[in-house]
């Protein structure tokens, strides 16, 4: 296998002594997109800061390149590209003043900033806004404005944090077409956090955050066939009643609602025997069952294994 | 070698700066307000007081003492008023600044003997006016005694003995006139490069901070030193036009002197900038908004201004403030800028005030850069 682009190593994080990040490890290959996935406070946004040296180490090592983030920040820096949470760009400068702004300041020339950042506008579809203040762009030309400064110094990583939040789904779509294909055309490594399940199902690999520590990490389809068979898929009514009962059957290790259907996770891939429990449970009961089946595992199932409990964001 | 960093850092916060046309309103406004608001209203000379007289005398002689009072242009024979009781009322409502009450038989007093008493009666409740008044009654009555006594003398044939024993000749250098505009002229250049440059550059790194664009900055490699410059360049500039500006208009409108070349008064002017620029740095670096940062700006410049001898001379001030006064870099600077613009001594005279600029200068702005850090933690 190749030289990982960058790898970290038990790289760690405290805020008045409680560990934000706890000893991740991660690596990324070029051409590759790690998803880190995981509720708030799980440490997207820290291991972020921390992969491009916002934030200082308080263990551990992240090497980009080669290039020891401890020691040569600065020169690591020249091959990230990162787009905050929050919109970071100069709102009384207009497009092209941003992006010229920050081409410079990552050092490129005069001659050379110009021509890329026609290329970059037009790619992410802002050629025709360049005079634009950024303070009047709207929430997706304001992410695709980021990810015109984030790229416009090429980068070899890029670092995304929840860079589609609070953006409408045509736009999200939209962004992450872009990501896609700039992955394919430019070859870069992407690290983006997200808290949304179908995002993570589009990276080549994905980490589960949890308390700062990667509980899981593999590619979609593999966390996903870790939980084959597991989980059967309920219908019926009333909702409250059919999850109270699904939940007290042997061999059933945990019930999520997906709107208006159930999902039951098994202890152990044995499909049929659990809906025949089921049926006879609610044989002689006003509970109406009107589909029960096994189902290909979702991620968020795999992610609510992993998470033991608790709400997640709808996908 | 062109550093494309810095430049473009610069070039940023020029149009930020051009951008925000409220902010460059008060920049180049703000100073000529000060200067015309300060030149004239914190003006100690007096002038023209009102004067009531209670003249009981009426004669020859109680004349010419009023047209002596009448002379100098300290007072105004505003009231002639026919009792003590009219004078005093004139005096508590604040019509009459000074009252005088010559007394029945004063000319035929000064005819006969040669002595006879005039009472004089100042409102103290301003001090400065009141001070004034009484030196100024004194020496125009003194005069006028003098004059009074020569010509008896000269009368009965005496001349030499008209001469008093002793005279005292005064002469006033670098501000003969003695006028308060020319101290508070340089004492305003210094308080508006304070200010602007102290609260623009805490404001401008502040805002980064607030606005989430450092986010952006501190993962680029742009050098932490690029970072400071670039911030602080044009808040440089733009004071030293502020000090041509106030310079100009003090020397054409209020008749200031300019005794030293403009480029040692800019010189010394920017090695005043260090501490004020470092002070605004420090202050951005413990202030996570632009309130709180003017808020730290303004609690060192309160102080400073009181204490600097800005508005009171440093001499008047208590044996304790003085050695105060010793931490505000604002100090040296005003004792600095005074005497170029007034007595335009050489600079090599001024190394103490401009080595302590130079002392500060340094110490602001390494502490300033060491607590600047291009991280989010």
């Amino acid at each position: 296998m190749a030289e990982p682009l960058l790898q970290a190593r038990g790289i760690t994080k405290r805020f008045g002594g409680k560990a934000a990040v706890d000893g991740l490890d991660l690596a990324l290959f070029p051409g590759e997109i790690l998803g880190l996935v995981g509720p708030d406070g799980a440490g997207k946004t820290t291991a972020i800061r921390l992969l491009c040296g916002a934030l200082r180490l308080d263990e551990g090592e992240v090497t980009l390149m080669g290039l020891d983030l401890r020691r040569q920040v600065d020169r690591a820096r020249e091959h990230i590209g990162y787009l905050s949470q929050r919109f970071s760009f100069y709102e009384d400068l207009s497009v092209m003043e941003n992006l010229r702004f920050f081409a410079e300041i990552r050092g490129l020339s005069g001659v050379e900033w110009g021509p890329r950042a026609n290329e970059i506008l037009a790619f992410v579809g802002l050629a025709e806004f360049t005079e634009r203040r950024a303070g009047k762009l709207s929430g997706g030309m304001r992410q695709k404005l980021g990810l015109a400064s984030a790229l416009v110094h090429r980068p070899k990583l890029l670092l995304l944090d929840e860079p589609t939040g609070g953006v409408d789904p045509v736009t999200r779509q939209d962004f992450w077409q872009l990501i896609i294909r700039m992955v394919r055309q430019e070859g870069v490594g992407v690290i983006i956090s997200t808290p949304y399940m179908d995002e993570a199902t589009r990276c080549s690999r994905v980490a589960l955050l949890q308390n700062g520590r990667a509980v899981a990490e593999d590619t979609p389809e593999n966390l996903r066939r870790r939980l084959a068979g597991r989980i059967v898929e309920v219908r019926g009514a009333p909702l409250a009643a059919l999850r109270a009962a699904a939940a007290g059957l042997p061999g059933v290790a945990d019930v999520q609602a997906f709107g208006d259907r159930l999902h039951v996770r098994l202890a152990a891939a044995e499909p049929e025997t659990a809906i025949a429990a089921l049926r006879a449970v609610l044989a002689g009961t006003d509970i109406r069952l009107d589909d029960a089946r096994a189902i290909a595992p979702q991620l968020e199932d795999v992610f609510m294994a992993y998470a033991g409990r608790g709400e997640i964001q709808d996908a | 070698m062109r550093n494309t960093r810095l430049l473009s850092m610069i070039r940023k916060e020029f149009i930020q700066i051009l951008r925000d046309p409220r902010t460059l309103a008060l920049v180049l406004v703000i100073p000529v307000v000060q200067l015309f608001l300060l030149g004239y209203a914190a003006n100690n000379d007096v002038r023209n007081v009102p004067l009531a007289v209670f003249d009981q005398d009426r004669s020859p002689a109680a004349r010419e003492l009023l047209d002596a009072y009448r002379a100098a242009d300290y007072f105004m024979l505003a009231f002639d008023v026919s009792s003590e009781e009219e004078l005093r009322r004139l005096i508590e409502n604040g019509q009459a600044g000074v009252g005088l009450i010559i007394p029945p038989g004063y000319g035929a007093a000064i005819e006969g003997t040669g002595s006879a008493d005039v009472m004089f009666i100042l409102d103290g409740s301003d001090p400065s006016v009141a001070a004034t008044g009484l030196s100024a009654a004194q020496l125009i009555g003194q005069a006028h005694g003098a004059r009074i006594q020569a010509e008896r003398l000269a009368r009965i044939g005496v001349t030499g003995a008209a001469q008093p024993p002793l005279e005292v000749h005064l002469t006033v250098w670098y501000n003969p006139d003695l006028e308060d505009s020319f101290f508070m002229i340089p004492g305003i250049i210094g308080m508006i490069l304070y200010a602007i440059t102290s609260l623009l550059t805490a404001n401008a790194v502040v805002r980064e901070r607030e606005r989430g664009t450092i986010e952006q900055l501190i993962i680029t490699p742009i050098r932490p030193w690029e970072l400071v410059v670039g911030k602080i360049a044009p808040y440089t500039i733009l004071a030293l036009l502020n000090t041509i500006e106030v310079l100009a208009i003090g020397s054409l409108w209020f008749g200031v002197p300019i005794r030293s070349s403009l480029l040692v008064i800019l010189g010394l002017s920017a090695l005043f900038l260090l501490s004020s620029l470092g002070i605004g740095l420090l202050a951005s670096t413990v202030a996570n908004t632009q309130q709180e940062a003017m808020l730290t700006v303004w609690l060192t410049m309160l102080p400073a201004l009181f204490l600097s001898g800005f508005f009171f001379p440093l001499q008047a001030m208590p044996k304790f403030l003085q050695a105060v006064s010793l931490i505000f870099p604002l100090r040296y600077y005003l004792s600095i800028i005074r005497t170029l613009l007034l007595k335009g001594t050489s600079p090599a005279a001024l190394w103490p005030d401009i080595l302590a600029l130079a002392v500060f200068g340094v110490v602001l702005m390494t502490l300033a850069a060491l607590r600047f850090r291009k991280r989010l933690d």
